[in-house]
């Protein structure tokens, strides 16, 4: 048997956690959205603006924003944990995944915070 | 008794393994999670876009979004996030021991493809305009 090296106390339950909790925000939000969208958020451009640009929309969009962007890293970070076993290549690999998705963290809150 | 020492796979030969249909579900969860990732921009950009008031970013949209290629790229996004949305859910109550048994397991694996793939046959056609 290999001797396995565990570094650190509850290691990766954090973030086993909070997959799951912003799972949950975004699957309540993709509820909501969907409910708009029959409800007529999207029937003019004019209509999707008024319907983002309110408060409490924008208030959920920000929450899904942020939730989608640590779950994609949660995510991507165990593929690449999975498959990429040179250790310079997946730090590498992590570090433009957090760059990517930090910048579109920001990117999509100043489309929805600009309305 | 060298009965016992059975003989281990020293490699996981991909083409020999049939994978039940609850491993198929769970590696389209990885496949359309990344997917999405990869997508992410062209998603934000079609956002910023759709939402943009200039008449500009009205017509740039309709051209981007009208494209055939475009459009198969965003019905083969929109079946990720429903697959990830319905996979997602099962693991949610898989985690909270729902639905753990062999026979449920398997029926709630069929269950996701279904859905997800109905689901994304509905929004297909209601882009198109069949409805």
């Amino acid at each position: 048997m290999k001797a396995r090296i565990v570094v650190g106390a509850h290691y990766g339950l954090k973030d086993w956690l909070a997959q799951r909790v912003t799972a949950v925000v975004m699957a309540a939000y993709t509820v909501i959205m969907f409910a708009a969208v029959l409800g007529g958020a999207t029937s003019s451009a004019e209509a999707w603006r008024a319907f983002m640009g309110h408060g409490f929309i924008r208030f959920v969009t920000f929450l899904f924003i942020v939730s989608l962007c640590y779950h994609a890293w949660i995510g991507v970070r165990d593929i690449w944990m999975d498959y990429v076993k040179p250790t310079g290549l997946r730090v590498l690999l992590h570090v433009l995944t957090l760059l990517a998705l930090i910048g579109y963290a920001g990117w999509a809150t100043q489309i929805i915070w600009r309305l | 008794m060298p009965d016992l020492i059975k003989p281990r796979p020293k490699f996981l030969a991909l083409n020999e393994i049939r994978l039940p249909l609850p491993g198929f579900v769970s590696i389209l969860h990885r496949v359309s999670g990344a997917g999405l990732f990869l997508m992410l921009p062209l998603l934000i950009w079609l956002l910023q876009l759709s939402l943009g008031s200039t008449p500009e970013s009205a017509s740039t949209f309709k051209a981007v979004a009208g494209n055939p290629v475009v459009k198969l790229v965003l019905f083969g996004l929109c079946w990720a996030y429903l697959h990830h949305f319905c996979a997602g859910i099962r693991f949610l109550l898989l985690d909270i021991h729902v639905g753990i048994e062999k026979q449920q397991a398997r029926s709630s694996a069929t269950g996701v493809l279904v859905v997800s793939l109905g689901l994304t046959l509905i929004v297909a056609l209601k882009f198109l305009g069949a409805f």
